[in-house]
């Protein structure tokens, strides 16, 4: 009757993604960088492994923190970067600082969507890949999570 | 885009020397065919005999922890042991063990055991005796049974009262050929 999927030995999932995650983390960077942040990758996974409350979407989990060292890498090599003023929403799509926050309480698969394409800005090609689903499904998934927020964010005394 | 052979060990050591496993363990061959040998920082934990990794992963889990990984650095002191002993150069392992999961009788029976010579034999009477059970020889052969690491902790050196070779987990044959290595009498 266990609804929700139990965590692996590390060993299974590390095998299981290893080959993602470094395809991944090879299309934004540079051979060896690439393979430094692999690394840095599935040990940040492994020091976090203990606490995880469930075995759902561990590709997703694991992509965002390739995601983060990728952002964070890319951020070290072009030191102004960050300096940028944070850009307002142009097409329409929430500036993940304004949904952050909110995230927490949608389901799984939209929340895993929403944060991967809104907070890494990864392709929905990408997003399938992590959610073991389609590109469409992604996209659904992300702007259902969207619209779930928006109605939330309506409730009075859910505005904060 | 597939992770190379050297890329993955390098993972596999760093997490090691982090200390970040609650288990690690690494397929060790033998003179008796490959075994799993698994530690955690407080020691050898488990040998097995059939060494196919996914086979124990789960039971490596829930006994230590979720953080299992194939690393070779954990294991290296309990190789290095292994093959000397093998090689009939080591009589004796020096190895801490870690017998979390073993209830207290288990424990006690397997401090004993731990303390039978090598090339001698003892009887699961005498075992029962030496833990204050004289009349547990059945208990002390489930023991043996289970015993998590075979070999260091030497259950092949115990016998039936008639010095029948009763039973091994590895098999007969290994029992008496870890015997013979080590020079007992048949």
């Amino acid at each position: 009757m266990e609804a929700v999927a139990t965590i692996p030995p590390f060993e299974r999932f590390y095998v299981e993604h290893r080959d993602v995650v470094l395809g991944f983390l090879r299309k934004r960077m540079g051979g060896q960088a690439a393979e430094d942040a692999f690394q840095e990758t599935f040990l940040r996974a492994l020091r976090a492994y203990d606490r995880l409350e469930h075995g759902e979407h561990l590709r997703a989990w694991v992509l965002t923190i390739a995601a983060r060292l990728a952002i964070d890498t890319s951020r070290r090599a072009r030191p102004t970067a960050h300096e940028l003023p944070e850009l307002p929403v142009e097409d329409g799509r929430p500036a993940y600082a304004q949904i952050e926050h909110l995230a927490d309480g949608l389901p799984p698969t939209e929340r895993a969507a929403l944060v991967l394409r809104y907070a890494y800005d990864l392709s929905y090609d990408d997003i399938a890949v992590a959610l073991d689903s389609t590109p469409e499904a992604a996209r659904q998934a992300a702007s259902s999570g969207v619209r779930r927020l928006r109605a939330v964010a309506q409730e009075p005394g859910r505005i904060s | 885009m597939t992770v190379s052979p050297d890329l993955d060990r390098r993972f596999r050591e760093a997490a090691a020397t982090a200390g970040l496993l609650d288990v690690g363990f690494d397929v060790v061959d033998s003179p008796i065919g490959p075994l799993l040998v698994a530690a955690t920082d407080r020691g050898l934990a488990r040998i097995f005999f059939d060494a196919e990794p996914e086979l124990h992963l789960d039971r490596l889990a829930q006994t230590y922890g979720p953080r299992v990984l194939r690393s070779a650095p954990i294991v290296d002191a309990a190789h290095r042991q292994l093959d000397e002993y093998f090689e009939g150069r080591r009589e004796a392992f020096e190895l801490e063990i870690d017998l979390r999961g073993a209830a207290p009788f288990a424990r006690q029976v397997l401090d004993q055991l731990a303390l039978v010579p090598y090339g001698q034999t003892t009887t699961y009477g005498t075992l029962a005796d030496r833990v204050g059970a004289p009349r547990a020889a059945r208990a002390v052969g489930t023991v043996m049974n289970r015993n998590p690491i075979p070999i260091v902790l030497p259950c092949h050196r115990v016998v039936g009262a008639n010095g029948s070779l009763t039973g091994y987990g590895g098999g007969l044959d290994v029992k008496e050929r870890l015997l013979r290595l080590e020079g007992a009498m048949l």
